[in-house]
């Protein structure tokens, strides 16, 4: 039997989630123990993703279990969505990146900004995983600024014909369809963005892996060369308009990340905690020291801290009325909050927080991804910055 | 195929047991209860059974207070069919729980009642069987091994050093144990679905019975384990303690 994990509820947030939300929280953590943990740490080394998880994934329904039923989604709240997110992240932030783009960045926008024809095509073959997405915007020149992008589409007799280069795009070589965005109009104008779903067996679609990194490892990261890709006027996303759908899209995945960063901290968290009880130095536990103690207090405050604004993040975005900005700031701070845990458990864990065999590196590392993509720490600083002075500093 | 499955909600084998103030009891205050992970394989085999069949009818009973429905609930996100909550504040004695079970399920014409060899909570392994004997039914406990056909359960049972086979005409009742089967997950979607499926309540009153708990105890705590090494060269030293120190070899 795998491990179990019982999670960290120190504040009996347990008691302010439903039923449901208990049971869907439930159901993603024994998965991720029998399933995930049992193999994460060799793919990670193997630098791969794990594709045979795709077809449980979706057979449990973890992909845009947010979207309705009618499209073979689950049909959740955001909160059990959040939960989803969490889960699947206390296991490796690299599935639960795979699941945040089919989820939220490949489904959200079919959905969202697509036709009905589109919507019915697409998200239950999505859902099911019988089609695996990824989502182009960021372009080597143009990360933290998309709306400079130069990707471009021009119409051209009943169809479009889109050129451009798109890189870090997770999910880029497993998919089978992309949703790009591109300008429709002039370079300068980011109001001529629009979003295309693109087959990536089309002629002029080339996906290339990025090769040499050191984070989210078993994750699935490429490059994307579209040269002279045609694609009929069926492709685009209809209701798609400006550089605001994009960020729309980034919205719904920062959501998931701010509940994927408490489950990342979580796993640091117990890993610390056991480990500390266990190791004997100078004659007693290393637990028993304040230094340690002091590590895991801090650890602690700070994921209680992030698990109850997130819940209520949650609880707006179910209501409807949560801002961008306040997805921003759970972003940066439970990311951040994750990455500062991580760090603290692997030192904690003294030379054996360096191997693959433990998790806390393994977060540590690809947590400064998720630190970097979804709108740097930096830009969610500057956004929130904005927001209260009114001022627009990037 | 018209399945039955006795559930009962039982505390998380994680769960840290703290003995209530009667000395009697478990304190239940912040312990996450869970469906009793025997009765999952009962679930589990009900669903397969019923699936290749094709047709049928899965329902689940439980005997206990309200919030037994979500124990129910989590057999039904598993694809139960529907439910039956038999209220009650509970008993200990599994006799007399035995007899609520057995007055509610005959005459229902189930071809298969399936129970958990036991609950993980006070490890009686009594219930399955002697609804079993009140019902008038064949009974095969601990399975391991389960085929039916031709109106005909065969199962197999580990026994000390081997497996016995054994067979009976259905109806029948079984007690399941690990390695039956691996239960499902509830899928997103069956936890949505389980909140739209029926779920009866009835309540029932249990006699008063003659078996009483007289006292829990937690077994001592345990010494911390100690590491002597890894790999081949902690052998000698392993062998060394295991002679010298704890006696065992
Ligand atoms: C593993 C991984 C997966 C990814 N997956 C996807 C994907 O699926 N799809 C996709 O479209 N993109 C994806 N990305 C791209 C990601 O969103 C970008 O890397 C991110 O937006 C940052 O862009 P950049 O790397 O070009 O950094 P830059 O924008 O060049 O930033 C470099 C540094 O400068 C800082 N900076 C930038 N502008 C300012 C400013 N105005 N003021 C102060 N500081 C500033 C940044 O905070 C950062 O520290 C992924 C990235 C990674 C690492």
């Amino acid at each position: 039997m795998a491990n179990k994990f019982s999670g960290v509820d120190f504040y009996d947030m347990d008691s302010l989630l439903s039923e449901e939300e208990r049971a869907v929280r439930d159901t993603v953590r024994t998965w991720v123990d029998e399933q995930l943990m049992p193999i994460i740490g060799d793919a990670y080394v193997e630098g791969k993703f794990p594709e045979q998880l795709i077809p449980q994934m979706a057979e449990l329904g973890f992909y845009g279990a947010n979207l309705p039923e009618r499209y073979g989604c689950a049909g959740l709240n955001n909160v059990s969505y959040g939960l989803i997110m969490q889960e699947l992240e206390r296991g490796d932030s690299g599935i639960r990146s795979f699941a945040s783009v089919q989820g939220a960045l490949v489904m959200y926008p079919i959905h969202e900004f697509g036709s009905d024809e589109q919507r019915d095509h697409w998200l239950p073959r999505l859902a099911s995983g019988e089609d695996i997405g990824c989502f182009g915007l960021t372009e080597p020149d143009y990360g933290s600024n998309p709306a400079g992008l130069i990707t471009t589409a021009r119409e051209d007799g009943d169809g479009w014909v889109l050129n451009g280069t798109k890189m870090w795009i997770t999910n880029g070589s497993q998919a089978s369809v992309a949703i790009i965005w591109a300008k429709t109009g002039e370079i300068s104008d980011p109001a001529s963005i629009r979003g295309f779903i693109v087959p990536t067996d089309t002629t002029g679609f080339a996906a290339r892996d990025q090769k040499g990194k050191l984070s989210l490892r078993a994750s699935d990261t490429s490059e994307l060369i579209l040269e002279d890709v045609r694609v009929p006027a069926s492709a685009l996303l209809p209701k798609s308009s400006g550089v605001k759908s994009p960020l729309m899209c980034l919205t719904q995945a920062r959501y998931g990340i701010a509940w994927g960063g408490i489950g990342a901290a979580m796993a640091c968290f117990e890993e610390s905690v056991s480990y500390s009880q266990n190791r004997i130095m100078f004659d007693r536990p290393i637990a028993q020291t304040q230094l340690q103690q002091e590590r895991l207090a801090n650890m602690l405050t700070e994921i209680t801290k992030a698990q109850f604004m997130t819940l209520q993040l949650g609880r707006l975005k179910d209501a409807g009325t949560m801002t961008p900005f306040q997805v921003s700031l759970a972003k940066r701070n439970n990311v951040n909050m994750a990455t500062e845990c991580a760090r603290e458990a692997r030192r904690l864990l003294g030379a054996n927080g360096i191997l693959a065999e433990y998790n806390s590196m393994r977060h540590m590392a690809n947590l400064e991804s998720v630190y970097t993509y979804e709108g740097t720490h930096d830009m969610h600083t500057l956004i929130l910055g904005q927001k209260i002075t009114g001022l627009s500093a990037f | 195929m018209k399945l039955a499955v006795c559930l009962k909600r039982v505390p998380d084998t994680t769960a840290k047991i703290v003995i209530g103030s009667d000395g009697a009891s478990i304190d239940e205050t912040g312990v996450k209860f869970v469906p009793n992970p025997f009765d999952e394989f009962a679930i589990e085999a009900a669903i397969a059974l019923k699936e290749a069949a094709g047709d049928g009818e899965t329902v689940v009973y439980s005997l206990g207070g309200d919030a037994s429905k979500e124990t129910i609930r989590t057999a039904l996100a598993m694809g139960i069919d529907r439910g039956v909550l038999l209220q009650t504040a509970g008993s200990q004695d599994g006799l007399e729980i035995a007899k609520a079970l057995a007055a509610e399920l005959k005459d229902q014409d189930f071809d298969l009642i399936l129970f958990g060899k036991l609950a993980v909570d006070n490890y009686n392994y009594q219930v399955g069987p002697m609804t079993a004997e009140l019902l008038g039914l064949p009974c095969i406990t601990s399975l391991a091994h389960l085929s039916v056909a031709d109106g005909k359960v065969e199962g197999e049972r580990e026994i000390e050093g081997g497996m016995e086979t054994s067979t009976c005409q259905l109806p029948a009742v079984l007690t399941c144990d690990k390695g039956l089967n691996t239960p499902r997950l509830p899928s997103l979607k069956g936890i949505m679905a389980a909140k739209k499926k029926p779920l009866e309540e009835k309540p029932v009153e249990l006699g008063a019975g003659t078996f009483e708990v007289l006292g829990l105890e937690l077994p001592p705590e345990r010494k911390a384990g100690k590491i002597v090494g890894e790999g081949a060269d902690a052998v000698p030293e392993l062998v060394n303690l295991l002679r010298n120190e704890a006696k065992a070899i």
